[in-house]
């Protein structure tokens, strides 16, 4: 429940933000008097009440939660020591002292680099194949079973068959990742598909286009919008799986380092990593969101 | 020889709940150059008719022939104006029209003749100052006009247009109607229209087809309008050979085919 609420009150100054760019154009000057100073004013102070208030008293109050729960407990860093090891921690981001014990950054990288090969080659097969299965029917029903079984299958399951066909740790992650986040690219671009407009395809038909130009010209831009909320949960699900898949098969990246600090029992960098993985995952995702926005023709 | 022949037509869609009688017995001949006006209830099968001759979908029995050959499917020389326009969001007014001159006339004029033509159609509708807008960021109206555009760069032998004003407001739809006019007396190309006005049936056919209601509908009469080309709405008002077809048509329409529930 709060944590819809805090969405909403994330998404809403996104989703007014067109609007207002284009009641500015419609609105002739003479009109866009400013308001009497003491009514900007009151807006200005009930907007910082609705949009900035809930989320800061949460936050605040969780920080609270936190460094009450930690002073009851052994190992818990508080909030005050974890932020003093962070510190420490990204004054000196790059540094390689040993395989295993390497910069915050780099193991940040290196998890993005395998998320990176992972989910860009699950884009670039399975954009290609949800386009096949949505067009071609016979194709639907040739994968459809294949899909619907092996699309729950939980995304560390598939880590032993990596380890067995690939012989090395490295390349079986990138296989995790390739495989969790592969589903919902193919699932959302076949479904994207079979909702492109009939008239569409009509106008296709009696202009009598050819399969390539009904692809660039009519699906491809029709269904990019399905295309991009399919690459936003598939990238969502490969940041998840990350963590876990280099716990069990190591090297540098950001869930062995999670590994590694457990061992040295290190909870305050456990918690900062935490908050890493937190923070990089809902940057990428506004950054997809970001994208989808600029394909939006409605 | 007749340019499009329908002959015994029968449209019957299979449907989740059975099979539906759209079209019963669907005989009519048009000649070229001929503009010919569907009317009807809403409901009664004029899209489906229309969508038959441009090929989209296909008769249950019966024989469809345009310019002496069978209607199989849809052809650049039968080009439609939708209902709803139907231009796609994402290219620009000059795109979406150049993507059927392209098709059409890729093999028959270089690049430069297809830009010419593009802009030369889109001067025809008067949108020649919009080349680069998008159609969300222009009025319905002027996205009509796109679509006729659209369809009349292809040359088609036959132009079929479903309810092309439908959506418009009478002063917009007036002058689109007197663009359309215009185009066919200069361009003499055979024209079927579906349209559920009568003001505008009148106005601008040579012939109205009225059909009776559905289920199972078909053409009840078929009026010939002889009035003078060109015409002109102003003069007409008052006329009385328009008056008196104006006047068929609704007596048609609203005593002979009322609506169902009207009936009732
Ligand atoms: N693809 C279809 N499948 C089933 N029924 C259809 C289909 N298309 C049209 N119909 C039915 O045929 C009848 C005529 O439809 P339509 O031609 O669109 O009417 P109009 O254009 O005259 O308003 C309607 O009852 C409609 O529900
Ligand atoms: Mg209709």
């Amino acid at each position: 429940m709060t944590v819809l609420a805090m969405k909403k009150t994330l998404d809403s100054p996104q989703q007014t933000e067109p609007k207002s760019e284009k009641a500015v154009v419609i609105i002739p000057p003479v009109i866009a008097v400013p308001p009497p100073a003491a009514s900007r004013f009151a807006d200005t102070g009930r907007w910082v009440v609705r949009i900035l208030v809930p989320p800061v008293l949460g936050l605040v109050l969780f920080v609270l939660l936190w460094a009450l729960i930690s002073k009851g407990s052994e190992g818990l860093p508080g909030p005050h020591e974890t932020w003093l090891s962070a510190v420490e921690l990204f004054s000196d981001p790059f540094y390689v002292n040993g395989p295993n014990d390497q910069g915050i950054g780099w193991n940040i990288l290196h998890s993005l680099e395998r998320v990176g090969l992972g989910f860009g080659m699950a884009a670039l097969i399975g954009i290609p194949l949800g386009f096949m299965i949505g067009r071609f029917a016979f194709f639907n029903g040739m994968t459809a079973p294949i899909i619907s079984l092996l699309r729950p299958v939980s995304p560390l399951a598939w880590l032993p068959i990596g380890l067995l066909v690939f012989k090395e740790a490295q390349p079986a992650a990138v296989w995790v990742i390739f495989i969790s986040s592969i589903w919902p690219i193919i699932i959302n671009t076949a479904v994207g598909v079979t909702k492109v407009p009939q008239d569409y395809m009509n106008v296709a038909r009696v202009l009598n286009l050819s399969e390539w130009k009904i692809f660039t010209k009519i699906l491809f831009p029709a269904v990019l919008p399905y295309t991009l909320t399919g690459v936003r949960l598939g990238l969502g699900v490969a940041w998840l799986v990350i963590v876990a898949a280099e716990m069990l098969t190591g090297g540098v990246g950001i869930g062995f380092w999670v590994w590694y600090e457990w061992n040295n029992l290190n909870v305050a960098h456990i918690i900062i990593a935490i908050f890493v993985v937190g923070i990089i995952g809902l940057l990428l995702e506004q950054l997809l969101l970001l994208m989808a926005r600029r394909f939006n023709y409605e | 020889m007749k340019y499009l022949q329908l002959e015994k037509v029968e449209m019957i869609f299979d449907t989740k709940r059975g099979r539906f009688h759209a079209l019963r017995d669907i005989n009519l001949s048009v000649e070229q150059g001929e503009f010919v006006s569907i009317i009807g209830h809403s409901g009664c099968g004029k899209s489906t008719l229309l969508n038959l001759v441009a090929g989209l979908i296909l008769p249950s029995s019966g024989a469809m022939l345009c310019a002496g050959r069978e209607i199989a499917g849809p052809g650049p020389e039968r080009a439609m104006v939708f209902q709803n326009h139907s231009l796609l969001p994402w290219l620009t007014v000059y795109e979406n029209v150049r993507l059927g001159v392209d098709k059409v006339f890729g093999a028959t004029k270089n690049k430069q003749q297809r830009d010419e033509w593009t802009r030369e159609n889109l001067a025809l509708v008067h949108m020649e100052h919009a080349l680069n807008k998008r159609p969300t960021e222009i009025s319905g109206g002027m996205k009509q006009r796109v679509g006729i555009a659209r369809a009349l760069a292809m040359e088609p032998k036959l132009l079929l247009m479903d309810e092309p004003f439908g959506a418009l407001d009478a002063l917009t739809r007036a002058s689109l109607q007197d663009s359309v006019m215009e185009i066919h007396g200069r361009l003499k190309n055979t024209v079927l229209m579906v349209t559920h006005d009568v003001d505008e049936a009148v106005l601008l056919s040579d012939r109205i087809i009225m059909m009776t209601n559905g289920p199972a509908a078909t053409i009840g009469e078929i009026l010939d309008i002889k009035l003078p080309r060109p015409r002109k709405r102003v003069e007409l008002a008052d006329d009385a050979a328009y008056n008196h077809h104006r006047a068929a048509v609704l007596k048609f329409l609203y005593q002979r085919q009322r609506r169902p529930e009207e009936a009732a």
